[in-house]
């Protein structure tokens, strides 16, 4: 027990130090990727068939394939394939392109839940913006955004609980996030080895921002209650 | 000179032609009914004189300007079709309110967007929004609603929610509103007061075209009526001579279905 209170600043530290990076690759992805959806959202709804097709092709194929295998293409073939690597060195490239990779990728998963947003509003809602007048982007943004975010907000909160715990799997292209810090511990690292329970406290800093994310996004589900 | 000339309209979807040849027109105050049983095209008609589906052939006319014409292939610019559509509202029968706005930001929105447009806009602002505020105000309380204007579309209840689409509509101050069977998804206590309003403005001599299944409301409102069947407009004339003496087999067919039914009183 000594030992671990002993132990203990020093794992704290180390995994805060993870925890940041995990937090940015969470913000960074989300802020990427809500607005990158919308517009995949869009390319997939155009009228324009080449242009739909293209995307729901692209789309089957992030989502249809491990996140984990997108990191490794992305972080390694300039690399390995043109032996010019373009993603800077040390941790800021790797971030770079794990940032990539997520905000594709959620994006894509995104876009299909905006889809069904917009597809779900009714018709009218439309029809009587045209009649009054509206242009196309008015009755977008001022009739059937809010409508459409309403219906969004339990399916987004759903994959942004996922992006949260997701983020470790930038560890397979050695991001230095929460979870490398965490088992650094049991290889050994700043004179500490063989240890699990630094594992546990990672799990722990999941839980509590899965915990923090859902009262947000509860929040605004609830703001959004005050029309049908 | 009559305020709306429809010429030849035809429309089809598919295979399936809805609208074959239709030709009517309505003078400027006057309140036209067309009547005819589910799929007679009513509703495609009035789709079609706000634009919300293209007629294949045919022109459309408002104060003598050409607003369509199938053969002319200028008419299909969005900014120039919105300019258009003002000339006309359109109250539908499910309301199609905006749930995440109040009755009076409903009946403001489309004015207030309209008015940004201007050039004068950013130095008036403030006047410009109070006057199209007090405007809509004055609208719901014609409609009765002035107690409601806070309320979401959620909290009124049906005829509450089609007066408020009424208010909308007029807030426009278009030449002609059309009513695409505004009661038909009331129930029948709801529906006197929404035929009241139609009445009220009948009176005020607003040009109106109303789809409608009210058979004594057309009778009793109406200046014009316009017998429907299979896309065609099989009996036109006064509404006496419609319904006490029409002059097609169909007609009295359709006709003989709805006397005897209980109407709603208004």
């Amino acid at each position: 027990m000594d030992k671990i209170m002993e132990q203990m600043p020093i794992v704290i530290n180390a995994l805060n130090v993870g925890f940041i990076q995990t937090l940015k690759l969470f913000f960074v992805t989300l802020i990427g990727a809500l607005p990158l959806g919308l517009i995949i959202a869009f390319g997939s709804m155009s009228r324009f068939r080449p242009l739909s097709w293209l995307t729901k092709i692209v789309v089957w194929i992030v989502r249809g394939t491990p996140l984990m295998i997108q990191l490794l293409i992305i972080y390694y073939f300039p690399g390995l394939v043109f032996g010019k690597t373009i993603w800077g060195s040390g941790e800021a490239g790797r971030f770079t392109a794990a940032a990539i990779g997520f905000i594709f990728n959620y994006a894509c998963y995104f876009s299909e839940i905006y889809r069904g947003g917009i597809r779900g509003v009714p018709i009218g809602q439309e029809e009587a913006g045209l009649v009054l007048g509206m242009t196309k982007s008015q009755i977008f943004f001022r009739v059937k955004l809010l409508q459409m975010i309403k219906r969004i907000v339990p399916p987004v909160c759903n994959e942004v609980i996922t992006l949260v715990k997701d983020t470790s799997l930038a560890r397979i292209i050695a991001l230095q996030e929460i979870i490398w810090a965490g088992q650094s511990f049991m290889k050994g690292s700043q004179g500490i080895s063989g240890e699990i329970w630094p594992l546990f406290f990672t799990a722990f800093y999941y839980l509590i921002w899965n915990g923090v994310v859902t009262i947000v996004l509860g929040k605004l589900e609830k703001k959004l209650e005050y029309f049908r | 000179m009559a305020i709306l000339e429809v010429e030849h309209i035809c429309k089809s979807f598919g295979d399936t032609e809805v609208l074959k040849d239709l030709s009517f027109s309505l003078e400027k105050g006057q309140a036209l009914s067309i009547i005819g049983s589910s799929g007679s095209g009513k509703t495609t008609l009035l789709r079609c004189l706000n634009f919300l589906e293209r007629p294949d052939k045919g022109i459309i006319r408002v104060n003598g300007e050409t607003l369509f014409d199938a053969e002319s292939t200028v008419s299909g610019q969005e900014a120039e079709i919105r300019k258009k559509r003002l000339h006309f509202g359109l109250v539908f029968q499910s309301f199609n309110l905006f749930p995440q706005y109040t009755a009076l930001k409903n009946v403001m929105l489309a004015k207030e967007l309209l008015a940004k447009e201007k050039k004068d806009y950013k130095a008036n602002k403030k006047a410009i929004h109070e006057e199209i505020e007090a405007e809509a105000a004055e609208l719901l309380r014609q409609m009765g609603l002035s107690d409601r204007m806070k309320n979401y579309p959620h909290q009124l209840s049906g005829g509450q929610c089609q007066r408020v689409a009424i208010a909308r509509a007029l807030a426009l101050s278009p030449d002609i509103l059309c009513f695409d069977e505004p009661t038909s998804a009331l129930d029948p206590e709801l529906t006197g007061e929404v035929l009241k309003v139609l009445k009220d403005l009948a009176q005020k001599r607003m040009t109106m075209v109303i789809v409608t299944h009210e058979m004594e409301f057309a009778k009793d409102v109406s200046d014009h009526v316009i017998f429907m069947d299979e896309g065609l407009i099989l009996e036109q004339g006064s509404p006496e001579q419609v319904f006490e003496h029409p002059k097609e087999e169909r007609t009295r067919q359709f006709l003989s279905r709805y006397t005897g039914q209980k109407n709603v009183d208004i």
